[in-house]
């Protein structure tokens, strides 16, 4: 079951912060405000959404794909459902959610702009995080080794990987403008997990960053 | 097929209807009648209850279960009748699943059936006979409006959990639709929204099995002396099938011959899944009234929450606070895992709290009966999170 779960969490390799938590999911908690309705999509084992409720107070919801993933959150007491994000988005009705989360998810999903108007429909704020495909490890792996990237983070070769839609930060905000999402706050981590400079750049980020987390809202 | 019941039983299954041993009876007179979906009130009428626990300080910790189609109150002890194990005893109990050292338990013998609730087996006041076919059609939601009827006699006013599978799921939607403020936490295990088609005819086949059945004598065996044993036997075999599934069945028995080494070239039970299937006839008609099986199919088929709410399921969960935890079975073609998820799209669509697991497993619809370490590991966790926002301790 646990090997099974691993593969689903693309990022289970990732750092961790000083409780044990994964660095990424601390930094997406940090964007949910105290008390609020959230929705995590693709939660996996459900460690995102155990520490919201733990930290924040929140009455939070995941979707997982994984029935393994599933019966292991709705055993721990979490309130989740076995769902696909492309397909059972649909379901939920405007304005559902506070927050809704997409946390190293974005990359598996077989369409991202439906995903993310779909999560910006239902949420008043969208959270993604995702790997950055423009770190320069993978662009030299590519650029120079001339083979699809490997990482710590993304162990999978190309032909077993359930990352089908990869990004850059840059094609991301792309994706931004055309799903009409407002970008309220970014942050993106380095190797270590420590955040970039907050006034570095985008090339900067694009180059250096090895995984994104934004903060989006619905435009206009 | 071996005569099994005589005169005597009936005697005994009379009596079992009126004055049920090993538990409570509430009687409703003529001042609390039960309005019927039919149209028609049910009184004087009486249900037949077990409880297991202790009720709180608060009054917050009951967890009413409601049982399958052939089930009754008696989840967790030995059964007065067939003297064996509660239907339920390996989730409810001391130390289990549904902790009877936390929770006070009732669990009550639906309106319609045979184990001392008011059904077609009681005495009808009116005539001092078995009421039979003169007992009028009930649906869910009167068993359900009954229930509550129970729990206002027994000064509970919420519910902390309602919890059954099958068509004791369906009481659960139910409840959760009628009286949603009474429900903090409802678990609907292996159920459906709505009776199918496909279901409503296999019920359909067990319902003429037992007509067709000369002892039935139209519904007035009790009052004749008669028992349409054969019938109903046949009914619970075509119906046992639904329970099970084909892999099930294959493991269990496979083609092995039963006593034998070689096929008889007659009609015995030659083969070894066909003497179970008698088997499981006989038991069943021991312990079972034939105008009830006729009675609760018929409440399952007309089971259909969006009929009552516009056509849309979701309308029955609006603003519903109750949260839910929907379990489904991959083996279980009775009430597959796609009707657990309509359920859950419906939730969803509502706005309530759910949690949806599907359990792998070849043992089919009766899986939620049998042992399965995940289905009790997801009650137990579901529950311990609802403790937990509902404030209730550990432990009494």
């Amino acid at each position: 079951m646990l090997s099974r779960l691993k593969r689903d969490l693309t990022m289970a390799e990732a750092a961790r912060g000083p409780g044990g938590a994964r660095v990424d999911l601390l930094l997406v908690a940090d964007m949910v405000a105290p008390g609020a309705r959230v929705l995590d999509v693709g939660c996996g084992d459900g460690e995102l959404l155990r520490l919201l409720g733990e930290n924040r107070g929140v009455d939070g919801r995941g979707i997982e794909l994984s029935r393994e993933g599933v019966n292991e959150c709705v055993a721990k007491g979490l309130a989740v459902i076995q769902g696909d994000a492309d397909t059972d988005l649909a379901d939920y009705p405007d304005d559902t959610f506070d927050y809704v989360i997409l946390s190293q998810t974005l990359q598996a999903t077989h369409r991202p702009r439906v995903v993310l108007e779909h999560m910006l429909r239902i949420g008043r704020h969208a959270i993604v995080s995702f790997p950055n495909f423009g770190h320069w490890k993978i662009r030299l792996q590519v650029a120079l080794g001339g083979h699809m990237p490997q990482t710590d983070n993304l162990p999978y070769a190309w032909w077993d990987s359930p990352n089908i839609h990869f990004c850059t930060i840059k094609d991301f905000r792309g994706l931004c403008d055309v799903a009409g999402a407002k970008m309220e706050r970014a942050v993106a981590l380095n190797a270590w997990g420590t955040p970039l400079r907050f006034n570095a750049p985008w090339w900067f980020w694009n180059l250096f960053g090895e995984q994104a987390v934004f903060l989006l809202s619905r435009r206009g | 097929m071996a005569d099994v019941g005589t005169a005597p039983d009936l005697a005994a299954r009379a009596r079992e209807a009126d004055t049920p041993r090993d538990c409570l009876v509430a009687r409703f007179g003529s001042d609390r009648p039960l309005r019927l979906d039919a149209g028609v009130e049910l009184s004087p009428f009486q249900i037949a209850y077990k409880t297991y626990g202790t009720l709180n300080a608060e009054r917050s910790n009951a967890v009413l279960i409601c049982h399958a189609l052939t089930g009754d109150q008696h989840v967790a002890n030995v059964h007065p009748v067939t003297g064996k194990p509660g239907w339920w005893e390996t989730m409810v109990g001391p130390g289990r699943p549904i902790d009877t050292e936390r929770y006070f338990v009732v669990c009550p013998n639906v309106v319609g059936a045979c184990m001392g609730s008011t059904g077609p087996a009681s005495t009808d006041p009116a005539t001092g006979e078995p009421w039979g076919l003169d007992f009028p059609v009930i649906t869910i939601r009167d068993m359900v409006r009954a229930q509550a009827m129970l729990l206002d006699e027994l000064k509970i006013d919420t519910l902390f959990a309602v919890a059954g599978g099958s068509m004791g799921g369906m009481q659960v939607l139910q409840w959760a639709a009628s009286f949603p403020e009474r429900v903090f936490a409802a678990l609907p295990i292996a159920c459906a929204t709505r009776h199918s088609a496909q279901n409503i005819a296999f019920h359909e086949v067990g319902r003429q099995a037992v007509m067709a059945d000369p002892e039935w004598r139209k519904g007035r065996y009790l009052v004749e002396g008669a028992n349409p044993r054969k019938g109903l036997a046949v009914a619970r075999m075509g119906a046992h099938i639904t329970y099970l599934s084909d892999a099930a069945l294959h493991r269990k028995f496979g083609r092995k011959f039963q006593d034998r080494d070689n096929p008889t070239f007659t009609f015995d039970a030659d083969f070894q899944v066909e003497s179970y299937l008698r088997h499981q006839g006989i038991s069943f008609v021991e312990r079972f009234d034939a105008n009830s099986y006729l009675y609760l199919t018929r409440a399952m088929d007309y089971f259909d929450l969006a009929a009552d709410h516009n056509g849309v399921v979701a309308n029955a969960f609006a603003g519903a606070q109750t949260r839910f935890c929907v379990v489904s079975f991959t083996s279980d073609w009775l009430f597959p895992t796609s009707e657990s998820r309509a359920i859950v799209h419906a939730l969803n669509a509502s706005g309530a709290r759910v949690s949806f697991a599907e359990i792998v497993t070849d043992k089919g619809h009766d899986a939620f009966l049998l042992d399965e370490p995940e289905l009790f590991a997801i009650v137990r966790g579901f529950l311990d999170g609802a403790a937990k926002a509902r404030g209730l301790k550990n432990g009494r």
